[in-house]
């Protein structure tokens, strides 16, 4: 890692190799100035986890590109509603600035309430709304009152941290809502699945597996969800919180009001998705003894369906290189172990919002030379693609215009994908995913390759 | 139909559903990512240039590069200045750039920080080094779209870099706006045939729609070179396209400044304005129309001859930047398509006159005009206009469905399309492409929507 202009000196520390020495990446610090950062703002994090809730109104309160940005950008599909796929903003113009943006704010809330009837609002607080200092608190509460719906703001302006700030502005504003709703009828054995977006129909996978089992799903947070479900959450007996950052906060303030404990789980992968269900069947194995047989049944029918088509694939995959670029970290721990079974290597991990905990558990489960890296920046991505000469990268939207100008395979991972890539037959869609890109004839013409097979075809001329 | 007809009020929402314009910035860093050798740098929160990128990126399928300031909320409270130094000589460190190009965000234009300033001081502190051409631009959102950005970002580079005046050397300047890289490849070859030495600014025709690479640039070849930017008071003409531009502009910079002879004209999309543009060329070079322009332009109008019966007194919705729609709307009337509505998320832009100019003579009705539109008020509106086929931007997809109508894909952004950046609509040969795909998209429709399955049409 000596190469100085690819890798800013006070980067250094935010780049690990697996196997060198004690792992201690600086990570969550502010991006730096001038640097390309792929990293978002607080807004970015409170929308994308409030986004699908798809029966309430999603007011962004700033001037346009905000609100622009963020229209439409991810799957989250919903099986009812669909308010949360229109771009709402009060589009601040430069009388609001100067004048304050309240009253437009109010009069922006009670149109659109007027005209959707939604079951609640998020009132979003971009950057320049923190500078004007526009009482959005109060706003809301007066419409709320008027219009008896809760209408929450979030507290996301964009300077005030990074997304992981914007993560836990949403938990806040989400958990004012959570034991507002009738309980009375939610079984004992029940859940909430929390930290899935339903990006392309993967919380019907997993609620189907949990219904299966015999688990009544309470509420969605926040895929395909809904505020009357979100109110009587807090009535389930577990959370079920997946990825390391976006619901967490949520989780742990319901623990601590309400007593509900919480799981760590994953859907991504053979073992991740079969541990993260056999840990719930555990849990409840004292209340409904029969679960833990459901659940070893279930396993087992889906594996027996999902290995032979798998095994076709590694075939072809077996030995290919790796690289991914991920938001949160816990999701990279599980594309390791899926890229295992795929026969693959992985070579490079990196993470927009991985905890030091993350990195140090990302070290022991990779291989050594693996390249560990936190908020990574276009040149040192393609720094680590070329180096690694990898065949498959794993990533963001941002991500794929590089892989593909190196010409190497890209595998979209984040939050556009139109594939469900959880459960067993999302391991499925993965697979056949990682093959469509890494098999491609087309990578022969890309020049790091065409430049190679020119040059071996000429030493085989001279020999 | 009559225009007299049409009495309507005009819908007026206080909130913005799905937005038809885009932020100031997004503009400045597309004109920015023209010039060889720069890098688009944003003063203000990290958020903004992220959002950007991936906006840009999902249209041009190109890596691109933005540099911020990144300021926290320490920065927001005591001002961004010494972020942006440091900035900048990140950004000098890592990517070596020949220009930095700075546009203000919302953020930093709310407290007022003075960029200006900050750069004098930055070239005292660091003078010693090799320092990179800077050029800003004041860019807020909140008052002005992503076109305001553009023409802003393109006359700061003019007013900043061309600041003396230079022998003339007989070249033409040509200011684009905003148009698709095939587009700007297509003026290139139209000037070079005319044996005009242009400097187009600026140039994304490379930088923004690169080959494969063996190896990652950290910013892409190709671009306006800042040489030829300096020498544009030398040239012997400017031709801008925009009838909806600001007064003050690249061009008339060039003209008040140095007295190079601006020719404002539209964005030459259809016959018509296709028309002016080339009688312009031929006017400040003196040529004559090269034969192979002739034929081009005898093409389009067998091509308009043999399908105008397909499309004739189809309704049309027309969307986006303002002067886009402008040519879009000179170009539907003049084939026959009635233009219902012709909208723009952009404010006091002129746009009723602009209209009333390229459709005069051609159009069987005045189109209802709206400035400050989001698709909400379009869909209003549309549902009386009962439109055959919208025309814009693919963020009008999800009305063209709801309508069920074909969308023409045109103009930026394209998301759900592939190649929406290698799309000519310039010129004849541009007029042609955007001719042969309305005709096929109302042609699509009958045959998909017909029990028979017609094998001629
Ligand atoms: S704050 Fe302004 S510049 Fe930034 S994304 Fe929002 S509208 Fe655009
Ligand atoms: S950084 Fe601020 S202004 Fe920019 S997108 Fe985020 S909230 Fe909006």
């Amino acid at each position: 890692m000596t190469e100085t202009t690819t890798i800013l000196e006070e980067r250094k520390d935010q780049i690990h190799l697996t196997g060198q020495g004690a792992i201690d990446i600086a990570c969550n610090r502010e991006s730096l100035a001038g640097a390309v950062s792929q990293r978002a703002c607080v807004f970015c994090g409170s929308r994308v986890v409030l986004y699908p809730i798809a029966d309430a109104l999603h007011l962004v309160h700033g001037p346009i590109g905000c609100a622009v940005y963020t229209w439409d950008i991810r799957g989250s599909l919903s099986s009812g509603p669909m308010l949360h796929r229109l771009s709402f903003s009060t589009d601040l113009q430069e009388t609001d600035v100067i004048f304050g943006g309240e009253k437009k704010l109010e009069a922006a809330l009670i149109e659109l309430i007027d005209r959707h009837h939604p079951n609640a609002a998020f009132v979003y607080s971009t950057c320049i709304v923190g500078i004007i200092g526009d009482d959005v608190e109060a706003v809301c509460r007066r419409v709320g009152e008027q219009k008896g719906i809760p209408v929450l703001p979030v507290q996301s302006e964009g300077f005030k941290g990074n997304k992981r700030a914007g993560y836990e502005a949403a938990c806040k504003a989400m958990f004012k809502l959570v034991g507002t709703g009738d309980v009375g009828d939610v079984p004992p054995v029940s859940v909430n699945i929390l930290g899935d977006f339903n990006l392309a129909g993967e919380i019907w996978i997993i609620r189907d597996y949990l219904e299966r089992m015999g688990v009544q799903v309470v509420a969605n947070i926040t895929g395909d969800g809904r505020v009357a479900d979100i109110r009587r959450c807090h009535g389930a007996a577990l959370n079920l919180v997946q990825c390391s950052g976006a619901t967490m906060e949520l989780a742990k303030m319901m623990e601590e009001q309400y007593g509900t404990p919480f799981e760590r789980v994953s859907y991504l992968g053979i073992e991740d998705m079969a541990e993260s269900l056999y840990k719930v069947a555990d849990f409840f194995k004292d209340k409904d003894p029969g679960i833990v047989e459901r659940t070893q049944k279930l396993v087992k029918e889906e594996l027996e369906r999902l290995m032979p088509e798998l095994a076709r694939y590694r075939k072809d995959l077996e030995g290919k290189k790796v690289a991914m670029y991920v938001g949160g970290s816990f999701k990279a721990f599980s594309l390791v172990k899926a890229f295992r079974h795929l026969g693959m290597k992985v070579v490079m991990v990196g993470s927009q919002t991985g905890t030091k905990e993350d990195y140090a558990e990302l070290e022991q489960i990779t291989d050594p030379g693996t390249v560990i890296i936190d908020d990574a920046n276009p040149l040192e991505l393609s720094h680590f693609i070329k180096e690694k000469d990898v065949d498959v990268f794993v990533g963001g939207v941002k991500e794929r215009p590089i892989a593909y100008k190196l010409g190497v395979g890209f595998c979209d991972h984040n939050h556009e994908r139109k594939e469900a890539l959880e459960g067993f037959v999302g391991m499925l869609n993965f697979a056949r995913e990682i093959h469509s890109s890494a098999m491609s004839p087309v990578w022969r013409f890309a020049p790091r390759r065409a430049n190679r097979i020119a040059a071996e075809k000429k030493e085989a001329v001279n020999e | 139909m009559s225009s007299a007809a049409i009495i309507r009020k005009k819908p007026n929402f206080v909130s913005t559903t799905n937005a038809c314009k885009l932020c100031t910035p997004l503009g400045a860093s597309l004109a920015f990512r023209g010039v060889e050798g720069a890098i688009p740098f944003l003063h203000g929160s990290q958020g903004c240039a992220t959002y950007m990128r991936r906006y840009i990126i999902s249209h041009f399928r190109e890596p691109v590069d933005i540099a911020s300031s990144a300021l926290g909320e320490k920065q927001a409270i005591y001002g961004g200045g010494p972020n942006l130094k440091k900035g900048i000589l990140n950004v000098m460190k890592k990517y070596e750039p020949a220009l930095v190009g700075i546009a203000t965000t919302c953020l930093t234009e709310t407290i007022g920080d003075d960029v200006p300033r900050a750069l004098l001081e930055f070239k005292n502190e660091f003078g010693d080094l090799d320092l990179p051409e800077t050029v800003y631009v004041n860019t807020p959102s909140y008052s002005g779209t992503h076109m305001d950005g553009w023409h802003g970002a393109v006359r700061s580079l003019v007013t900043q870099l061309c600041t003396g005046k230079t022998p003339d050397n007989g070249r033409v300047n040509i200011l684009p706006s905003l148009v698709s890289c095939e587009d700007v490849r297509h003026l290139f070859d139209i000037c070079r045939d005319f044996g005009i030495k242009a400097t187009i600014l600026p140039d994304i025709s490379e930088t923004l729609d690169g080959p494969a690479l063996e190896d990652y640039v950290r910013i892409p070849t190709g671009g306006t070179p800042i040489s030829e930017i300096k020498e544009m008071s030398g040239a012997r003409a400017t031709i801008e396209f925009g009838r909806c531009m600001p007064p003050q502009s690249g061009g008339t910079s060039l003209e008040d400044r140095f007295g190079v002879p601006n020719h404002r004209i539209g964005l030459p999309m259809g016959l018509r304005e296709s028309d002016r543009f080339f009688e312009t060329l031929e006017d400040v070079s003196g040529t004559p129309m090269p034969r192979r322009y002739e034929l081009e332009r005898g093409r389009l109008v067998d091509a308009y001859v043999d399908g105008h019966k397909y499309i004739f007194g189809k309704r049309a919705v027309v969307y986006g930047e303002e002067d886009l729609v402008v040519g879009l709307t000179a170009f539907l009337s003049e084939i026959g398509v009635d233009v219902v509505l012709a909208g723009t998320g952009a404010r006091r832009k002129g746009l009723s006159e602009a209209i009333a100019r390229v459709t005069d003579g051609v159009a069987r009705i005045a189109p209802e005009v709206r400035e400050g539109v989001d698709f909400h008020d379009i869909a209003a509106e549309a549902g009386t206009l009962a439109p055959d086929l919208l025309v814009g931007h693919s963020k009008g997809y999800r009305y063209a469905k709801e309508w069920n109508v074909p969308l023409v894909r045109v103009g930026f952004p394209i998301h759900d399309r592939f190649g929406g950046q290698r799309t000519p609509t310039l010129g004849y040969k541009g007029a042609l492409t955007l001719f042969d795909r309305v005709v096929n998209a109302v042609l699509e429709k009958k045959q998909s929507d017909s029990p028979i399955g017609y094998g001629y049409l």
